[in-house]
């Protein structure tokens, strides 16, 4: 039927093997003996893939698979875009990923800035950023968000000699520590976690060891294709069917124990873990990651005296107060809980973070269409 | 009904035109008020159609406009001129008239722009023109300061005549969908052009006048042929939701049969750009009773430009005004384009 099949014959998208993992997680959900079974991923790549791929439609009723704060977009804080914002406003070039021009800090986006005639590029990746500081003369800041996997781009441009007119207002996030305070939210009832395969091809899946001792939680690293998420959920289910928690990798082709060697030197070279607030959580020691004094000349933190007092007279709107990022973010609640969500909040005109990134929970349900029970849905005529 | 009515922002930004609702709630809160009727059976602006039809006499007067202002103005597979004379012929042939009897093409030009590249693209204008078996009859020509406008800009307008209406706005449970080729084609092939995402791709825009293979179908389907629309702004997406909400039925699409080509579906994969929602410029969508169905499949397939079509899916009295996608893993409802199309960060 279709032209040219290549990709439907990617194993990791065969639909065929998919029916046989659906019928292994709805076994194991009745093996549980308990309902509902709640898990969480903390990532957004992994929700992306859920709502893209249709897959809630495809789950157990029973299994509750929950997003945690995976989204890095999303969990950048106020003060954070204030910086930004305020840099901006004093005449910096400022260069940052698309999502991160409309996250809402305390008076005003960087789109906001940009509107009344900052200096502001959209890049796609930090290389391109210290590219653009090549071709202009005045300073450029790059705004710098993502996780240790994106960190480490930001490491190795830092270690490649980028023009001196260059610099990082890091708002990079590490995410070992931010599951350390999920597991101990006393509302959370998590039973386990699935972890991301592209964090974990840096990390490895050792770096998850001491958390399972210490909350004796599973936590089960998983890719990003459909077969990969349905069998990442599978392994999990046995875990914690098993009653013995522990690490397990279901994403073996990308992801080893050690993980990537090479890039976390990179990553630790450049930057050291600092505690600090994610906006919606709570403050996550370890949970920022910022540059070491070796590289204080491209810190735009120690580069530049950044004044963003200016920005805070301000009364948020009573909109903002509503606004539930936080409880979903920590996997509390859902965005249908949320009395803003597709009506005074939606990706037009956004009042939290979550519902401003391509990986926030809120976004992605306005996007996909939040979690109708399609699974009803019959063709022909009723 | 419109789905998603809303009220407008105090300032026009870049999202009221990209085809989505925003564009729809610009449409029907400024521009569609209190304009007058259009006379008995007509179609106007309310309808939100392809174009608008008056009647005369036992036919109707089928009148379409479009501005063009895509960039870059010359891209692979077409150029701005290509686009704006498919893009009127292939409104026309939407509302079923499938002869275009003529064009008007009003020109804005930038100070500075180039001789050659104008000449360039009226080369293509006249080119294409000639394929659809019309021609320019009128025009009008401005030029604005430098900076004041991007390059050039295109209007044109066409009239054709037929003696029967398709809307977009007859479908019921059981009726079929069907697309008359690969989706997302043009979308991506300009998408891809933009250099700071450093793509090297052979993708090329579909842009062409399809009047002639709408003809063979409505031919074949007659009566059976009950919406039809051409998939351009916000892809298969924008055009099934307008086709669910508008006729108040739900639409299911089976994913793995819509056609796609390997590389559509391989860059839109790199960019985060879903090529149900990219835009066409030479495909139609047809709403076709089930049992002429194949018929029209058959009669579509025999056209140079229909090779690939194929049966996407169906409407369903659940969910009316909702397209719901099955992906073979699972089911979800199928996201309409908001906003401006950029790719993800990651």
């Amino acid at each position: 039927m279709n032209p040219d099949d290549g990709f439907g014959q990617l194993k990791f998208r065969d639909p065929t093997r998919a029916r046989g993992l659906r019928n292994a997680l709805h076994h194991l959900v009745r093996q549980a003996n308990h309902a509902p079974v709640s898990v969480m991923h903390v990532c957004g790549s992994h929700e992306q893939a859920i709502a893209k791929f249709g897959l809630r439609a495809a789950f157990p009723q029973e299994l509750q698979v929950i997003m945690g704060p995976g989204c890095p977009v999303c969990v950048t804080d106020v003060p954070e875009v204030d910086e930004a914002v305020a840099l901006a406003k004093q005449g910096v070039r400022i260069a940052s990923y698309g999502d991160m021009l409309r996250v809402p800090g305390t008076s005003q986006s960087l789109a906001d800035a940009k509107a009344e005639g900052a200096k502001v590029d959209v890049v796609y990746s930090v290389t391109q950023a210290a590219e653009l500081a090549r071709k202009h003369d005045d300073e450029l800041v790059f705004f710098a968000s993502g996780f240790e996997t994106t960190a480490v781009a930001t490491a190795a441009v830092l270690l490649d000699d980028p023009p001196d007119n260059f610099s990082v207002l890091s708002a990079h996030k590490y995410i070992p520590p931010v599951m350390e305070i999920v597991a101990e939210m006393p509302e959370t009832k998590i039973e386990g976690f699935l972890a991301a395969g592209h964090a974990a091809t840096i990390t490895g899946w050792g770096v998850f060891e001491k958390f399972v001792e210490r909350h004796e939680l599973p936590v089960v690293i998983a890719g990003f294709e459909p077969l990969d998420v349905l069998a990442g959920l599978v392994k999990l289910l046995e875990v914690i069917n098993s009653g013995v928690p522990r690490v397990e990798n279901a994403f073996p082709r990308c992801v080893t124990r050690e993980g990537n060697i090479q890039a976390q030197k990179l990553l630790w070279r450049v930057f050291r873990p600092t505690g600090g607030r994610w906006r919606g959580i709570a403050h996550v020691p370890n949970g920022n990651l910022r540059l070491r004094d070796e590289f204080a000349r491209y810190d735009a933190r120690k580069r530049f005296t950044i004044d963003a007092s200016t920005l805070w007279i301000y009364a948020p709107p009573k909109l903002v107060q509503q606004c539930q990022c936080g409880d979903i973010m920590a996997g509390i609640a859902s965005p249908s809980d949320c009395p803003l969500f597709g009506k005074e909040c939606t990706p037009d005109t956004p009042v939290g973070a979550c519902m401003v990134s391509a990986e926030g929970t809120c976004k992605i349900w306005h996007q996909y269409g939040g979690r109708p029970d399609l699974r009803s849905m019959k063709r022909g005529v009723a | 009904m419109i789905r998603n009515a809303r009220l407008i922002d105090e300032r026009i930004t870049l999202k009221y035109g990209t085809g989505g609702g925003a564009m729809r709630a610009l449409i029907e809160q400024v521009f569609a008020k209190g304009l007058g009727e259009v006379g008995e059976d007509g179609i106007g602006l309310a309808a939100m159609d392809d174009g608008a039809a008056i009647r005369i006499g036992d036919r109707y007067l089928v009148i379409t406009t479009d501005s063009h202002v895509v960039q870059p103005i010359e891209f692979p597979g077409g150029d701005i001129g290509r686009l704006a004379v498919s893009g009127t012929v292939n409104d026309l042939a939407m509302m079923g008239a499938t002869e275009p009897l003529a064009l008007t093409c009003a020109v804005i030009i930038e100070d500075g722009f180039s001789r050659h590249a104008l000449e360039r693209i009226w080369q293509s204008i006249r080119q294409t023109c000639g394929e659809a078996g019309t021609t320019i009859v009128t025009g009008d020509t401005k030029v604005m300061g430098h900076g004041e406008l991007d390059g050039v800009v295109l209007n044109t307008t066409g009239i054709g005549l037929t003696s029967r209406l398709v809307s977009d706005a007859g479908l019921r449970p059981g009726d079929q969908i069907l697309v008359s080729g690969t989706m997302g084609d043009h979308g991506l092939a300009i998408m891809a052009t933009r250099n700071e995402l450093a793509l090297r791709t052979t993708l090329q825009s579909d842009v062409a006048p399809v009047h002639t293979l709408v003809r063979l179908a409505l031919d074949v389907g007659g009566e059976s042929v009950v919406a039809l629309k051409d998939p351009t702004r916000g892809g298969l997406s924008s055009t099934l939701h307008e086709m669910a909400s508008k006729s108040g039925v739900g639409i299911i699409i089976d994913e793995a049969a819509v056609p796609l080509s390997e590389e559509v579906r391989a860059v839109g994969e790199i960019l985060g750009i879903d090529p149900l929602v990219a835009a066409n410029e030479g495909k139609a969508v047809f709403g076709v009773r089930p049992e002429r169905a194949a018929a029209v499949l058959d009669a579509i397939r025999s056209h140079p430009l229909g090779r690939n079509a194929a049966i996407v899916g169906e409407c369903v009295a659940e969910r009316p005004g909702f397209v719901v996608l099955d992906t073979g893993f699972g089911s979800r409802l199928l996201a309409e384009a908001e906003g401006e199309l950029l790719p993800r960060i990651c």
